[in-house]
């Protein structure tokens, strides 16, 4: 009798879970079904062959090979010294890598602080002055860096000039937007304070907005330059400075030991900085909650 | 008399806080040793690279000319302008292909480099490694190598994304399979789940929504990076973009950069509706 009772309203539960998963399932095998028939086209438009990629696997494993020996025919550890003859040359290149994204990511942080404030609706009033900002900067990231470079290298000639502004430019809108961001979440109450006082603009943004984000901003620059070497170090490709055009040149023309070690120096070198700017951040922010 | 009163009242404060009111204090040296180091650098930076006023003054001036030249954009009806479309379709088709085959190989190596998901010390820190140097190495750099395995053409372009991607989702799946709360896991194993069940009912779950939106965000940032992979041959819109420079037609150029900026819009727009889609219901 009491099973009887307990049981009608397990059935409808059962029954409302069953019709649920099924439903969820049919859902399920829609998206999988676009997203075959996606790969599908995709794959047709792309010209991804398996066949073509069977047959030149070996070819992939062959290259990994040959960059590692020498022309000796010597495994590259072998003899360090033959395998990084060129070090001198290359570190220094290395060390104009590291320039570019270093004084493009200064500049572009320059930019990004003064363009930040406009485009935050929340310290500048004017909505046209914050919309035309905001494209600007958007502009400024969607364009990619080598384009910029391509551009730039025609106009101002071949060398680390164009690449630190394409660099920049780069570094604006990407810097300007996620400035803005920080800058749009502040605490508006020490500003108004500055404003009822009789504080001016500078005051406003110097003593209510400055120390509030100065942390954040810290920190997304430091994330940026990371990145800006990642981006320094091909923008030689395209002739725009860096170790890019030595690394592009040992490729095309099969210098297969100098490949390796120029890999291996620049993977070394990020990976570094990786490290560093992440100390970095990590020790600004211990003394932040230490406050 | 109440200037009086204002200035009797500052002269409590600064009695009370007198921190506040130093002109100085180690910090400030401090800050300004680091700011005299960044500048020092900067300096270094112009000089070594050769930076000068009068070559921005007449580059900027070129910049110029060339700004007036691209305008108005031209989008040269005709052949030339489905040539333009089909170059971005197949931009478009390398960045989905590549993201989610990083995606698919991505998942399984991700289980090897997570802690709790496996409990082989060595095999973890070599596949963390391993995640790092594909990391390390550009997608640029990535794609000339494949170029020189399966020739010029989108599938070199395909292969690079895969290589530079499984390191990014390699590390990110792991962290996330790392961060997953162990309670349900716990629960259903009490009730007698056997261990299929606690992945499929506990883990799954909670990293399902963050695997998601993590592969969504990398085939936009991906839809960018397949734009430029053309420029050192590998398909796509980049090898249009440098024969027009390289060709000086800068009305053409400008309407490709115009096309390149509504597509990479676009496709920002319809990711963001879809996570919040696939997210929500969870």
């Amino acid at each position: 009798m009491t099973n009887l009772t307990s049981q009608a309203p397990l059935q409808d539960l059962h029954d409302a879970y069953l019709a649920d998963t099924r439903r969820n399932n049919l859902r399920w095998l829609g998206v999988v079904f676009v997203f075959l028939f996606l790969v599908f086209l995709f794959s047709w438009i792309a010209e991804v062959s398996p066949l073509k990629f069977w047959k030149n696997i070996g070819n992939f494993n062959s290259y990994i090979d040959r960059i590692f020996h020498l022309d000796s025919g010597d495994w590259v550890v072998l003899h360090p010294a033959e395998w990084f003859w060129g070090f001198k040359k290359w570190f220094l290149l290395m060390l104009e890598t590291i320039l570019m994204a270093y004084v493009g990511t200064f500049f572009g942080c320059l930019g990004a602080l003064v363009l930040c404030f406009l485009a935050s609706q929340n310290i500048t009033k004017s909505k046209t002055a914050v919309f035309i900002c905001r494209r600007f900067l958007e502009f400024s990231r969607t364009v990619p860096e080598l384009v910029f470079a391509l551009i730039f290298v025609y106009a101002f000639s071949l060398g680390p000039l164009p690449g630190v502004l394409a660099i920049t430019i780069h570094s604006t809108g990407a810097l300007g937007k996620l400035f803005a961001e920080v800058v749009e979440n502040i605490d508006m109450k020490p500003v108004v304070g500055i404003v009822s006082c009789g504080g001016n603009w500078w005051q406003k943004i110097r003593f209510g907005v400055i120390p509030q984000v100065l942390p954040n901003f810290a920190s997304y620059t430091l994330l940026r330059f990371e990145i800006n070497v990642r981006g320094a170090a091909v923008l030689g490709f395209v002739g725009a400075g860096g170790i890019g055009e030595t690394l592009m040149t040992a490729i095309r023309r099969f210098y297969y030991s100098d490949v390796s070690a120029l890999l291996v120096m620049i993977v070394v070198t990020v990976m570094l900085i990786d490290v560093a700017t992440e100390k970095l951040r990590h020790s600004m922010m211990e003394k932040e909650s230490l406050r | 008399m109440s200037t009086l009163n204002l200035n009797e009242h500052d002269a409590n404060l600064k009695e009370q806080f007198p921190q506040y009111f130093a002109t100085f204090s180690i910090a400030r040296v401090k800050t300004l040793f680091v700011l005299l180091a960044l500048l020092i650098v900067l300096v270094i930076g112009i000089h070594q690279l050769e930076i000068k006023w009068d070559r921005i003054f007449t580059g900027m001036q070129r910049l110029g000319d060339i700004v007036i030249l691209m305008f108005p954009p031209d989008p040269g009806w005709g052949p030339l302008f489905k040539s333009y479309i089909d170059a971005m379709v197949e931009t478009i088709s390398i960045a989905f292909l590549g993201t989610f085959m990083a995606a698919i190989i991505a998942i399984p190596l991700s289980l090897l480099a997570a802690r709790n998901t496996n409990l082989h010390r060595l095999l973890q820190f070599l596949s963390r490694r391993t995640f790092d140097t594909l990391r390390g190495i550009d997608i640029l750099i990535w794609a000339l190598i494949w170029i020189n395995v399966v020739g010029l053409g989108p599938f070199a372009g395909v292969l690079a994304i895969i290589c530079s991607d499984v390191g990014s989702f390699g590390k990110l799946f792991s962290e996330a399979l790392e961060a997953v709360d162990k309670n349900p896991t716990e629960g259903i194993q009490s009730s007698g789940g056997n261990r299929l069940q606690q992945i499929q009912f506990g883990v799954i779950p909670q990293v399902l929504p963050v695997f998601f939106s993590q592969i969504l965000y990398f085939f936009e940032s991906n839809t960018r990076s397949a734009t430029i992979i053309g420029i050192v041959g590998a398909g796509g819109v980049g090898f249009i973009l440098s024969e027009q420079i390289r060709s000086l037609e800068f009305q053409q150029l400008s309407f490709v950069i115009l096309l390149i900026l509504i597509t990479v819009s676009l496709i920002d727009l319809l990711s963001a509706r879809l996570r919040h889609a696939l997210i929500q219901p969870h």
